[in-house]
């Protein structure tokens, strides 16, 4: 299995529960309305009637896959899956594309860097970023076979060198490394850069762990308070607004915890970020490896 | 339908009346456009859709969905009376010891979606439709929404979707009352000529009086109007029907009247003399 069109075809053939639903998004379940037939549902370009539908699916004992970009299925069609999907807990699973730095050139329209943050205030709403196509690929049947509705950010690039480990849990981050002094957190496509930045501070004597957050609600507690008892700093990397992400997530649970340690967050702060390929936009907007690196130092520099 | 069927229903609709305008005290309730939909309401539970007691599970059963939901006393009242709802339960109107409020929700035995958002409910009914259809049933799928409802982009957006999939086994309702809150739709937002409008969109259309049994009879079960359209019925209503003090008037939308408004409005139901109203406490939501 090593694309998520193999994937959803394999879970839709082989289990009649499933209904896939694209707002005429269909870049990546082309090869599915022959095979699914009537169990494959374009509603054309209606994010809140193919929400609505996908709850009235779901009421009938279905488990849609539902897609489109994410901007317009989490904010245009907002309401339809808090109100229809959140209030009756329906298992919805709602696939997004292109969403965070992954619309590139499309502009500030097309970019989803607050679905994050809305779409885990949606009570039962589960909320999942995969770091590239192979870690995606291990968390999608986990996911798809919850009872409860869920958010995934799509994520298709290739996997880097680093090897996820396939067992996959809900509310479970992935702990790449530990670190004494500096630990990422990190959630989805910015994972490869963190993996850069990573050996970049290792390079300059830093002890760095690097954390993949892939399961953004439930959240691995844990896993964030082992890393402030054990690093000096913690870096939360997003490619999201800083409201209402990561950086409030680790936020939240060090007010739980009672815990008060020094976090850098490297987010989008109150703007959007200014469009192009995806190479140039982390340049400028200073999400490459390198210039994470560099904005840590600086950063522990300032705190030290 | 005969006329012994057609007393009995008239019967049934003043009793649902009854119970209405019992909840428009103590809080109150959105009575207008509760009186307007009554006799459709008492009509497809008592003549049209397979729903009883029995099979409320019943993946083959009809299903309807309120999509204007604030006419949800329409609904406590009817399922009353055909026993999906005790008597006694009316009392915790708006009392946080049961699920008896504003719109309605899925703790209501027959109540199939929650509601109050407008413009949501055509959507769900078409998912449920869908599947239906998937699994080769031959049940209706009916969906109530008001007119002011037709304001909201959504409804029109699932319609077309409706029509690009032939959703012959899925029929929309208007329960066409000329008002929308406190105001009439044709001063605010304009919506005739409705048919044209549905018919544009590609569905079979018929308007008919919302509260005339035969008529409502003989529509329904025509359905499905033809095997590759969505139905549209509007149901040309009065609001407030049945209380000549409140029909028609734009102010009348939620009331909450006083114990002795609600005794003088039960008896102008039962045409014995006109209900002296003198509150003015006339609650805009």
């Amino acid at each position: 299995m090593n694309t998520y069109e193999e994937l959803i075809k394999k879970t839709a053939v082989e289990d009649e529960r499933y209904v896939v639903m694209t707002a005429e998004n269909r870049a990546i379940v082309r090869s599915l309305p022959p095979i699914l037939k009537e169990r494959f549902i374009d509603t054309g370009i209606t994010e809140q009637t193919m929400v609505g539908a996908a709850a009235g699916l779901a009421l009938r004992g279905r488990i849609p896959i539902i897609h489109a970009l994410a901007t317009f299925l989490t904010m245009r069609a907002f309401e339809f899956i808090r109100t229809d999907v959140g209030i009756a807990n329906l298992p919805v699973k709602l696939s997004s594309f292109v969403p965070g730095f992954l619309s590139d050139g499309n502009g500030p329209t097309h970019q989803a860097i607050e679905d994050v943050s809305i779409l885990r205030g949606i009570p039962g709403m589960q909320v999942f970023c995969p770091a590239d196509n192979e870690d995606m690929l291990a968390m999608l049947p986990t996911i798809w076979a919850s009872p409860h509705p869920s958010y995934v950010r799509i994520n298709t690039r290739p996997a880097t060198n680093f090897k996820h480990d396939p067992n996959f849990e809900i509310g479970k981050a992935e702990v790449v490394s530990k670190g004494t002094d500096i630990t990422i957190l990190v959630y989805g496509m910015l994972f490869e850069q963190a993996l850069i930045a990573k050996d970049l501070l290792e390079k300059d004597g830093l002890s760095v762990g690097l954390i993949n957050m892939r399961s953004l609600k439930p959240v691995d507690e844990k896993a964030i308070l082992d890393a402030a008892e054990n690093s000096s700093t913690l870096v939360t990397l997003e490619d999201h607004f800083k409201i209402g992400g990561l950086y409030t997530i680790v936020g939240e649970v060090f007010l739980k915890h009672k815990v008060m340690t020094n976090v850098v967050p490297l987010a989008l702060d109150e703007h959007w970020y200014r469009p192009g390929l995806l190479s140039e936009v982390l340049e400028y907007e200073g999400f490459t490896g390198a210039k994470i690196a560099g904005r840590i130092q600086k950063a522990v520099l300032v705190q030290s | 339908m005969n006329k012994e069927k057609n007393m009995e229903l008239r019967e049934l609709a003043l009793r649902v009346r009854e119970h209405i305008v019992r909840l428009s005290t103590d809080g109150g309730c959105f009575i207008g456009a509760s009186l307007s939909c009554t006799d459709l309401v008492v009509y497809l539970y008592s003549e049209f859709l397979n729903v009883n007691k029995d099979n409320l599970d019943d993946p083959n059963r009809d299903y309807l969905f309120l999509s204007k939901g604030h006419d949800v006393p329409a609904l406590y009242g009817t399922f009353v009376e055909i026993g999906f709802l005790e008597k006694d339960r009316l009392k915790n109107h708006l009392k946080s010891n049961d699920h008896l409020y504003w719109h309605p929700n899925t703790n209501i035995p027959g109540i199939e979606f929650h509601s109050g958002s407008l413009g949501h409910l055509p959507s769900v009914a078409l998912g449920v439709a869908m599947d239906c259809r998937m699994r080769g049933q031959t049940n209706q799928i009916i969906v109530i929404t008001g007119d002011g409802e037709l304001n909201e982009g959504s409804v029109w957006e699932t319609i077309l979707v409706a029509s690009a999939y032939k959703m012959s086994n899925l029929t929309f309702v208007v329960d066409r009352n000329q008002f929308q809150a406190n105001i009439r739709t044709e001063e605010l937002i304009p919506l005739e000529s409705l048919e044209d409008k549905f018919s544009a969109f590609g569905c079979n259309v018929k308007r008919i009086d919302g509260h005339d049994f035969y008529a409502l009879d003989e529509t329904f079960k025509g359905l499905p109007f033809s095997n590759d359209k969505p139905n549209v019925i509007i149901c040309d209503t009065v609001r407030g029907k049945g209380l000549p003090s409140i029909e028609e008037q734009a102010l009348r939308w939620f009331c909450n009247f006083t114990h002795e408004e609600v005794d003088g409005l039960i008896k102008e139901l039962h045409g014995v003399e006109k209900a002296i109203i003198t509150s003015e406490k006339l609650v805009v939501r």
